[in-house]
């Protein structure tokens, strides 16, 4: 955010805090692609969804202050409609995904209106109780299968190649996804519309005396950051084969993803994808060592203490604070 | 004259506290209005009823032309109405060239980025924090706080800027040098109205001035009609030191 009178109008495309963490990404992106390697592609599948679900709930949290504990509420609605139109509607993967985002928006549209008039620690409490009643909801939803969810007919892979094809095309769309959310992010931080946000992060009143319309900027910023995860919660289910509510509206996962934003550094456009990467593989070590299997959120809460406690800003912050030099590449 | 500002039988309650009841004074266009009055006076409450962060109980503002009243506090900004505060609220993890981009892009004129940057380059060298441009706003001091909140204020490009207390906590050299920038913000068309406890300064600077005490106007006119009025001079009696201050500005405006 330090444009120039004569900066380029597009001079931005090429500024490191762009292509720095979407070089990130497509580079660890087609090493599975090279080798052929199966469970690498899972494990990275993993990994990008959750640097998708941090970057997008950096630009609620991160740019515009607002802590959700309930982001992954857009995730499961997402999913759940996606898989929907897939199971029953027997609409194409694109079409299904383009659902469950536009349904995830549609919900931080509708609540968005309310809930953030909510500040601090009502916000997150109420954020909290929308991911509690949709899973509540869906659980008693008929058409959704209730609390034993739906399962995908297994010649539906069929239409896309084989189960194999299926894998790869939802490890190809989940990449691109997490490119897309990351030039978003950038761009939104970029944008008068991101300074707006950044303001009403440091201090609302004193933003909305500045002339900045809070209520439709955080709106917009909820809707925003609803959309990818929406998308995402589809290709998630559409390769995991079923969907149950336990999984789709999944409290912990919440909670993890704010970690992940704390951990690499909260209103940056690097530090959840540091955070998300760093945090994922951290969990699958501890998920796979017997000593810690049961003991994975604990270690997440005690990661937060000491985020918390030591590096506030995270650790893209941390270093932009260290090596101001820094500061216009780590963005 | 035009009017740039109107207030009409302003009222405000809050809870047992009558904080304004029926005040009424205009601004002319191009003027600096002082606004005056002992702690609790409502002075920064009328503030906060001109830009619409409250409603007021009674009465209305005209604000060139336009009733205030229903408006949200940004709806006021982009009319052209800027404010500081009484105790500074700078964007903390902002530059300072970022946080004069908000004044600039959210303002009356509503700037796209590039011209926010020029214009936030321009109000800076203004204001005196242009080699501050791209320091953290938590990594000032007071009187450099202060100076930001008037260059975001002044990168809106308002028709009136309502200052609130900017001269608090400068010493001397800097009051005389935010005087300076204040008449040459005036010097550029905008009116302004000021709400100072440093008497002097804003004896010195107000072309009108209105007194408050609990909540009501008790004297409007020029500095000197004001400072003299016995009404004012009561209500500062229980102050002494600034019935002090009154007097040497008396003194100061029959001199100047």
């Amino acid at each position: 955010m330090t444009a120039s009178p004569g900066a380029r109008k597009w001079g931005w495309l090429l500024r490191p805090g762009l292509w720095l963490p979407i070089a990130l990404v497509a580079g660890l992106g087609v090493i599975p692609v090279v080798t052929g390697s199966a469970t690498l592609r899972e494990g990275l599948f993993l990994l990008f969804m959750y640097v998708a679900l941090a970057s997008s709930l950096n630009i609620l949290l991160g740019y515009t202050g607002y802590v959700s504990f309930g982001h992954i509420v857009f995730f499961g609605i997402g999913g759940y409609v996606g898989f929907y139109s897939l199971s029953a509607l027997h609409w194409p993967l694109a079409l299904a995904a383009l659902a469950g985002g536009a349904a995830a928006g549609l919900l931080a549209l509708a609540v968005g209106a309310s809930v953030l008039r909510l500040r601090g620690a009502y916000f997150a409490l109420a954020t909290l109780g929308i991911n509690e009643a949709l899973r509540a909801f869906v659980s008693n939803f008929g058409p959704f299968g209730g609390p034993v969810g739906m399962s995908l007919d297994f010649s539906i892979y069929r239409g896309y190649g084989g189960p194999t094809q299926a894998l790869w095309l939802a490890y190809y769309a989940v990449l691109g996804l997490t490119v897309l959310v990351i030039a978003v992010s950038y761009a939104v931080k970029r944008s008068r519309f991101g300074l707006g946000l950044l303001s009403i992060r440091e201090d609302e009143d004193a933003a909305m005396i500045l002339g900045v319309r809070a209520p439709s900027a955080k709106t917009a910023a909820f809707v925003l950051s609803a959309v990818i995860p929406g998308v995402i919660g589809v290709l998630f289910f559409f390769k995991n084969g079923n969907i149950e509510p336990p999984d789709a509206f999944k409290l912990q996962t919440s909670i993890e993803i704010i970690v992940m934003v704390m951990l690499g550094g909260f209103g940056t456009v690097l530090g959840p994808v540091i955070g998300a990467a760093g945090y994922e593989r951290l969990r699958s070590f501890l998920l796979t060592s017997d000593p810690f299997k049961a003991l994975q959120l604990t270690i997440a809460g005690v990661v937060l203490l000491l985020i918390i406690l030591f590096i506030p800003n995270g650790i893209i912050g941390w270093i932009r604070g260290r090596v101001p030099r820094l500061r216009s590449t780590l963005e | 004259m035009t009017l740039a500002l109107s207030v009409e039988d302003v009222s405000k309650r809050f809870g047992g506290l009558q904080a304004l009841a029926q005040v009424s004074f205009d601004v002319e266009d191009g003027q600096i209005l002082g606004l005056i009055g002992p702690n609790g006076a409502g002075k920064t409450t009328l503030f906060n009823i001109l830009n619409a962060v409250y409603a007021p109980d009674a009465g209305r503002i005209v604000f060139r032309g336009r009733e205030i009243r229903g408006l949200r506090p940004y709806d006021v900004a982009r009319l052209g109405m800027a404010r500081t505060h009484q105790i500074v609220r700078p964007l903390n993890e902002l530059t300072v060239r970022e946080n004069v981009m908000v004044g600039a892009c959210f303002g009356r004129r509503a700037l796209g980025l590039t011209d926010a940057a020029a214009r936030s380059d321009e109000t800076m060298e203004l204001v005196g924090l242009h080699d501050r441009a791209g320091q953290l706003a938590a990594t000032l001091n007071v009187a450099q706080k202060k100076r930001l909140a008037l260059g975001r204020a002044l990168a809106a490009d308002p028709d009136l800027l309502l200052l609130d207390d900017v001269l608090a906590g400068l010493n001397p050299a800097e009051i005389t040098a935010m005087l300076e920038t204040i008449r040459e913000v005036r010097g550029k068309g905008v009116t302004i109205v000021i709400i100072e406890h440093v008497m002097h300064a804003l004896m010195n600077v107000s072309d009108r001035v209105v007194a408050l005490d609990y909540g009501r106007v008790i004297a409007q006119g020029t500095p000197t009609e004001v400072a003299s009025d016995p009404a004012v001079v009561e209500a500062y009696l229980g102050d002494p030191k600034l019935a002090e201050g009154l007097g040497r500005a008396t003194e100061d405006s029959h001199r100047g």
